[in-house]
């Protein structure tokens, strides 16, 4: 087992399970919680992300299939997608494979949040493209059909292309799709200014 | 450079006298005086006139334990927000007059900064995330493209209301903290309550709602228990989100909430658990305090940053990204 990555919440690992490579989220346990309350947070957020990443496949989004739930290690077994992380290979397309990434995008946003998935971390490091385009990291997403919701999630997206890429065409296209996929794009994106006048810094995007 | 500091933004009017001194800070007089309403949450204008009643006496005992004369003092420095209204006012009010009269410059502070910046200069800490969990605020702040910015806070109410909410339906007096950890040192049986973390945020309203409804079939201390438990666990949670998202490796508390025992506990564990260092002053640099005040208006001063009369209309909800952090 390999460890690619380890964030505040979960370690990733890469590893072979039942002669297939795949990718293992684990969640570790936090010392400063007392157990019943530590045990039971990392159950059901383990829980919650392979049940988003399950809707969100429902919605015709393609995510990493999912083999095993393990609510006693607190892991999800899931499968390893071996392509590009769009962050990684966008700036060196050319426009017109840009445009194409970037509708694929907005289409796959419209069609998470006309059945009420909140991604929660709409970053382009957490998107896959390989023979399709994958979606990953459901950690901090939620179920929710509200404006205000769906305005945060696009908002975030917004910020991490106006920050780690350098053509500002990339969201406007992004947004165009998902404007072409969804009824309340409209309403979306008045949320989005919103969001941007009550200036309140969300996250830093890199 | 000596500057004499007003704190008066809730509760507590504090007033101190301090020193730099060898790129040190010497505090040499921090007196305060408490509001407690008589019954129920704090109000405004009583709040106000308690400030107003106690500003000259306090005054007084401050500049005499100091042990200096108004002349030597440099620079008056004074809460301008953010903070409830008619207490920011009162406060500016005398700050102004005493600039005036004595003819020494004046510097609106921001509270959120100030507790962040006494934290640094007391403890030894350079670069942190600072947990800022008091009555009314519960943020978590840190340094980022010379803005101290507001990564995660409560949507809500804040920690301490929270607390003293609970406090106020078990017939615990105001303010119910010190009462509620000492209950819940007693607690063994973890009741569970919803745990409400959002990205780096928190709400309390929930967690209170919930644990007032299971008042009547538990053991207040096991609810008291349980209530801190879950809140501070939320707050050591979205703290150390902040701290991988920004690569920073030191934990500052502030605010009066911070004095808990076990909340200094569970953020002290968090902190080793990820390599990082863990800070706190002590109880008196934690709560509301002038020394806060006068320390930032040194640093602001020493900075550049000047005010003119005019500059010094109290900013009720001012945020701690609007200043921009030259003095660090
Ligand atoms: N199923 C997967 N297939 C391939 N790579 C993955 C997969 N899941 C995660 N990764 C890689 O691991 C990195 C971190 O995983 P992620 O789930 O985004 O966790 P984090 O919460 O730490 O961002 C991703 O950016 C990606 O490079
Ligand atoms: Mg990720």
């Amino acid at each position: 087992m390999e460890l690619i990555k380890r964030g505040a919440e979960a370690k990733i690992y890469r590893a072979k399970w039942m002669g297939k490579e795949v990718v293992i989220k684990r969640r570790v346990r936090k010392g400063y919680r007392i157990k019943e309350l530590d045990e039971e947070i990392r159950r059901r957020r383990t829980k919650e992300e392979a049940f988003l990443m399950a809707e969100t496949r429902r919605a015709g989004v393609s995510v990493p299939i999912i083999y095993y739930i393990d609510t006693v290690k607190m892991e999800i077994v899931m499968e390893y997608i071996g392509g590009k992380r769009i962050k990684d290979f966008i700036d060196d397309e050319n426009e017109e494979t840009q445009k194409k990434i970037c509708r694929m995008i907005g289409e796959s946003v419209a069609k998470m949040h006309s059945h009420g998935i909140i991604h929660g971390d709409l970053t382009t490091s957490n998107m896959i493209l390989a023979d399709k385009l994958y979606f990953i990291d459901f950690g901090l997403g939620m179920k929710s059909f509200e404006n205000e919701a769906r305005g945060v999630d696009m908002h975030l997206l917004m910020e991490a292309f106006n920050a780690a890429h350098r053509n500002e065409k990339l969201f406007k296209w992004v947004f165009e799709a998902y404007g072409e996929n969804f009824d309340e794009a409209d309403e979306v994106k008045r949320k989005i200014d919103e969001i941007i006048k009550r200036g309140r810094y969300m996250r830093r995007v890199s | 450079m000596i500057s004499l500091g007003i704190e008066g933004t809730a509760h507590t009017l504090g007033i101190a006298i301090v020193e730099k001194i060898n790129e040190k800070c010497k505090i040499l007089s921090n007196e305060s005086r408490m509001y407690k309403p008589a019954k129920g949450g704090i109000h405004p204008r009583e709040a106000a006139n308690h400030h107003a009643m106690h500003l000259p006496s306090l005054l007084h005992e401050s500049i005499k334990k100091a042990g200096v004369e108004i002349k030597e003092i440099d620079l008056i420095g004074f809460s301008i927000g953010p903070g409830l209204g008619p207490c920011l006012r009162t406060v500016a009010t005398a700050a102004r007059t005493i600039a005036i009269k004595y003819k020494k410059p004046i510097m609106g502070v921001n509270h959120c900064i100030a507790h962040l910046e006494i934290g640094k200069a007391l403890t030894g800490s350079h670069d942190p995330v600072l947990l800022y969990a008091s009555g009314g605020n519960t943020q978590v702040i840190s340094l980022l493209e010379k803005k101290y910015r507001i990564f995660g806070e409560t949507l809500d109410i804040g920690i301490g209301n929270c607390l003293d909410k609970f406090g106020r339906a078990i017939g615990i007096p105001f303010p119910a903290g010190p009462h509620i950890e000492k209950l819940a040192r007693k607690g063994r049986k973890y009741i569970p309550l919803p745990y409400s973390v959002k990205g780096m945020d928190v709400s309390f309203s929930g967690i209170l709602t919930a644990a007032l409804s299971l008042i009547k079939n538990e053991s207040i201390e096991d609810m008291a228990y349980s209530l801190q438990e879950t809140c501070f666990s939320m707050l050591a949670e979205v703290t150390e989100r902040a701290m991988a998202h920004l690569e920073k490796e030191e934990v500052l508390l502030g605010g009066g909430v911070a004095s808990n025992m076990r909340l200094q506990e569970i953020m002290k564990k968090m902190a080793m658990e990820r390599g990082a260092k863990f800070f706190v002053p002590s109880r008196q640099y934690l709560v509301d305090n002038g020394a806060m005040i006068a320390w930032t208006a040194i640093l602001m001063h020493e900075a550049g940053y000047r005010m003119s009369l005019g500059d010094t209309k109290v900013r009720q909800n001012f945020r701690t990204d609007e200043v921009e952090v030259k003095w660090s």
